[in-house]
């Protein structure tokens, strides 16, 4: 085993972890906008994770091109993803956990 | 780097099953949405670890495929509830 397959390995590991991460906080959180602050910067962070250990392990350029493209999307995708979910849920109507201290979008009295 | 992967593969089955208790359990339209973007992208995931675990590329493209999908869906449902309401 290569220091380049260590890596990797290290890598998978981590990125696994992170995705399960996200999914736990998916599971556990008290409302919907804490499970989007879960679900989206884990879940990013996961799949640049393995998607770097499996661009140490692939052989052909191509891959690599394919793995970079994936890695872009994911960086581009989550964040629009969870503004577009979290402001249509917010105007839907879906109500914040109890804990909540401030609702600075509720009191600028903005109107959809 | 078997064993590596099998790890990898178990902690994705456990995500995987979180969230599928999440789109069974709701409660609200938006959070199964996120819970089936979530599962699709631990599915991507899991192609990447196959990649990597057999040094081919082959199956890259369901990846990309799968997370576009992915994007798609998600922003087309998030349109359809800010329009229609999160029933």
């Amino acid at each position: 085993m290569s220091v380049t397959d260590g890596i990797a390995a290290i890598l998978l590991l981590a990125g696994s972890a992170f995705v399960l991460l996200a999914s736990l906080g998916l599971w556990r959180f008290d409302d919907f906008y804490s499970r989007i602050h879960a679900a989206t910067k884990a879940t990013t962070l996961g799949v640049l994770f393995v998607v770097a250990a499996a661009a140490l392990r692939v052989e052909a350029v191509p891959d690599l091109l394919k793995l970079f493209l994936a890695a872009v999307l994911q960086l581009i995708s989550a964040p629009v993803t969870g503004n577009m979910l979290g402001r249509a849920a917010y105007w839907a109507g879906i109500r914040l956990t109890p804990y909540t201290m401030i609702d600075e979008l509720r009191d600028s009295g903005l109107e959809h | 780097m078997e064993i590596v992967t099998t790890i990898c593969y178990a902690a994705l089955a456990i995500s995987a099953i979180l969230c599928a208790l999440r789109v069974m359990r709701g409660p609200s339209l938006p959070d199964r949405v996120l819970a089936v973007d979530t599962l699709l992208t631990t599915g991507a995931v899991g192609v990447a670890v196959e990649a990597a675990r057999t040094r081919s590329g082959v199956y890259l493209d369901v990846l990309l495929v799968v997370a576009l999908v992915a994007f798609v869906g998600t922003v087309a449902v998030a349109r359809f509830i800010e329009r229609r309401g999160a029933q």
